[in-house]
């Protein structure tokens, strides 16, 4: 689960890092209020102010969803402009008015667990900023990595090691090596897949501070966090996948024109690569899960249904755990709920694959038990509608 | 011969009462697996069935029944622990079927048994089967048929789908080994590979991969520069859009090396035959047998 970075600021500064003030607006009002209070205290004077799209998407900047403002007026005014538009097909809702910070350099920390080592991974860079993708990628001498040994946790030597990569100050080196050991401390406490601060800047006056943030969350680590399942933004994802999640179901729209229906990540991808073998274009992945619940194959094909562009219905399932009488039951108990308006074309195999045949043909859908065939079929379906 | 698991393995089920764990134990003994004990804290001194012992413990379950194998069907939240608890035990072979183990708590895990010599399968994954013999997990006994053809995959159906592929086409299975989906798992493709190459009683492998991760492509080089036996690889996620997660925590394709593009490239160059789909299985394994 990806963090807006007023979260992620959130959770750095309670971890002890140095972050700047800064406050979120969601109207133009708003962020005028916090622009006036935000240069009435701290460095006082009127000082100006940023103010940055809270959307789930990289290079705002460079959409024009990042703006200086030199007063509170002009901070109404992009706030005004950035609320509403669109980055990345995303729409933004909030914005952060923070103070100006007054930069000196620029550096890049991250952390991420590497899967050949099988251990999170410090990353550090002194060319940080918006281009640190190219950095990486045209650059990699330019960022230091480091495997952290979890039993241990990072040790202080090896953080100020990196830190020395970063600055030859030494106070200032010192500085960003005790944000790296809280950066890694944050890591583990809030279950995090990734965690970075880009930039990582020096001020005028010699501070060292995290200036920008970004943490993704394990999903698999929201069970035992419910104060950080709280700060999902559901307005910043897609409605169906919303709703896919919901009712415990895998689900990612594509753009093609056959809706699949799955059960298991692996052979809900090959089933997509098959219908692309055959002519066709996948619609989505939907992965229904290892159990067998009808009511999940109800929602599935509600969620498919909704999708315009789809023109063919694909089931293919295996049935191992998952049992072939309890979908054959969803699809029905669905199409009572909802008649479908284009056709279905459904693949069965495997634990009580002749019940569900039964089943479904009782109801007067027909069933095919080869993978190929079936795709073969709803590609031909869908290019025919 | 088989790998990992034969007529010797003496398993002990992690959750043997609960929901999962029940349901699938009874498979398991029905398939002929030798289920020596349970294990259900506070549960200790009943018998599942009326037969199976269930102990408070997985130390309790070893030091009565040798057991030397363990399964594990308990919730993610506690998942992580029963790894712990089982390693500390000095059970040699630990398969952890549970989805949903945070990343994090599997980066404490995984040195830890290293520094007990214990081997992990999974987590995440559909455990392993050796058709005829023994079966560790959930993979149905039902589509698989004894033979000479070693299968290590990532993925569960996807899996059964390759298996059914062989066996209706009269292809057995020495063994198959369901690795996991996860980002961090216990035994890789290269462990599997490694394992079938000296196995007496495999004639060739079949390698199921997917997008993301770079274990695929390491499997490659070990394939050209180890293998003599014949390699059919497939991979999973050729029209997966970059960056997403597709559901495995493990497929989501970061960076250029986890796209199935480079993963069948790699397969190639290594002389490892590429299947485009499931159904190529049977046809490049019969031209290399």
């Amino acid at each position: 689960m990806n963090l807006h970075e007023y979260q992620a600021r959130d959770i750095l500064r309670r971890h002890g890092i140095p972050v700047p003030p800064g406050e979120v607006a969601t109207t133009a009002d708003e962020a005028r209020a916090i622009a006036a209070r935000l240069a009435g205290g701290e460095g006082g004077g009127g000082g100006p102010v940023v103010v940055k799209a809270q959307v789930h998407a990289g290079g705002r900047g460079k959409a024009g969803g990042v703006k200086l403002a030199a007063n509170p007026a002009e901070a109404a005014a992009h706030a005004a402009k950035i609320l509403g538009m669109t980055i990345k097909g995303l729409t933004v809702h909030r914005v952060l008015v923070a103070p100006a910070a007054d930069i000196a350099t620029e550096s890049y920390v991250g952390i991420i667990v590497d899967r050949t080592s099988q251990r999170p991974v410090l990353m550090a860079s002194a060319a940080g900023g918006i281009d640190i993708e190219e950095v990486a990628a045209r650059t990699p001498e330019k960022i230091h990595r480091l495997a952290v040994d979890p039993r241990y946790g990072l040790l202080a030597h090896q953080a100020l090691g990196l830190a020395l990569q970063l600055y030859r100050d030494i106070a200032q080196a010192r500085a960003a090596a005790d944000i790296m050991q809280r950066l890694y401390a944050a890591f583990y406490a809030v279950g995090a897949s990734l965690a970075e601060i880009n930039p990582l800047v020096t001020t005028r006056d010699g501070a060292v501070v995290a200036l920008d943030a970004k943490i993704v969350i394990d999903d698999n680590e929201l069970e035992r966090h419910p104060e950080l399942a709280a700060l999902r933004d559901t307005s910043a994802e897609a409605p169906s996948e919303v709703a896919a999640r919901e009712a415990g179901l895998t689900f990612i729209k594509l753009d093609g024109t056959v809706g699949c229906c799955v059960n298991g990540a692996g052979l809900a991808m090959a089933t997509m690569d098959l219908v692309k073998y055959y002519g066709g274009e996948p619609a989505n992945f939907l992965d229904i899960g290892g159990s067998s619940n009808p009511q999940k194959v109800v929602s599935a094909l509600q969620i498919i249904s909704t999708d315009a562009s789809v023109r063919a219905i694909l089931f293919n399932i295996f049935g191992g755990i998952t049992r072939c009488d309890d979908v054959a039951n969803g699809i029905v108990q669905a199409t009572r709920q909802f008649p479908l308006t284009v056709p279905i074309v459904i693949r069965l195999t495997g634990t009580n694959e002749e019940l569900a045949v039964q089943i479904l043909t009782q109801a007067g859908f027909s069933a095919l038990t080869d993978m190929d065939e079936a795709v073969k079929q709803a590609v031909a379906q869908a290019k025919a509608a | 011969m088989s790998v990992f698991i034969d007529q010797q393995t003496r398993l002990v089920v992690q959750g043997i009462t609960g929901r999962d764990g029940s349901f699938h134990a009874r498979q398991m003994i029905g398939y002929g697996t030798k289920v020596v004990a349970g294990v259900t804290p506070g549960k200790g001194g009943q018998r599942f069935d009326g037969v199976v012992p269930v102990f408070d413990t997985v130390a309790d379950a070893v030091r009565e029944t040798q057991a030397n194998t363990s399964v594990i069907y308990v919730p993610a939240a506690v998942a992580a622990s029963a790894i712990f608890e089982a390693a500390d035990a000095g059970i040699p072979l630990i398969v952890c079927i549970t989805e949903g183990i945070p990343v994090l708590d599997m980066t404490r895990v995984l040195p830890y048994l290293h520094e007990h010599g214990a081997r992990l399968i999974g987590p995440n994954c559909p455990g392993l089967i050796s058709p005829g013999r023994s079966k560790v997990g959930i993979i149905p006994g039902t589509i698989c048929r004894p033979g000479r053809v070693g299968i290590v995959s990532r993925s569960g159906t996807l899996t059964y789908e390759i298996v059914h592929q062989l066996s209706t086409q009269g292809l057995g299975q020495s063994t198959c080994v369901g690795i996991g989906g996860d980002p961090l798992i216990g035994t890789n493709f290269v462990h599997c590979l490694s394992a079938f190459q000296t196995d007496a009683e495999t004639d060739a492998v079949v390698m199921i991969g997917e997008i993301g991760g770079t274990d695929e492509q390491q499997a490659a080089d070990f394939v050209q520069q180890t293998m003599t036996k014949p390699v059919i690889g497939f991979i999973a996620g050729q029209t997966a859009p970059p960056g997403r997660r597709m559901g495995h925590a493990g497929a989501i394709i970061s960076g250029s090396s986890g796209t199935a593009a480079e993963k069948m490239a790699a397969f190639a160059r290594a002389g490892i035959a590429v299947m485009k789909r499931p159904a190529d299985v049977v046809p490049l394994l019969k031209e290399r047998l």
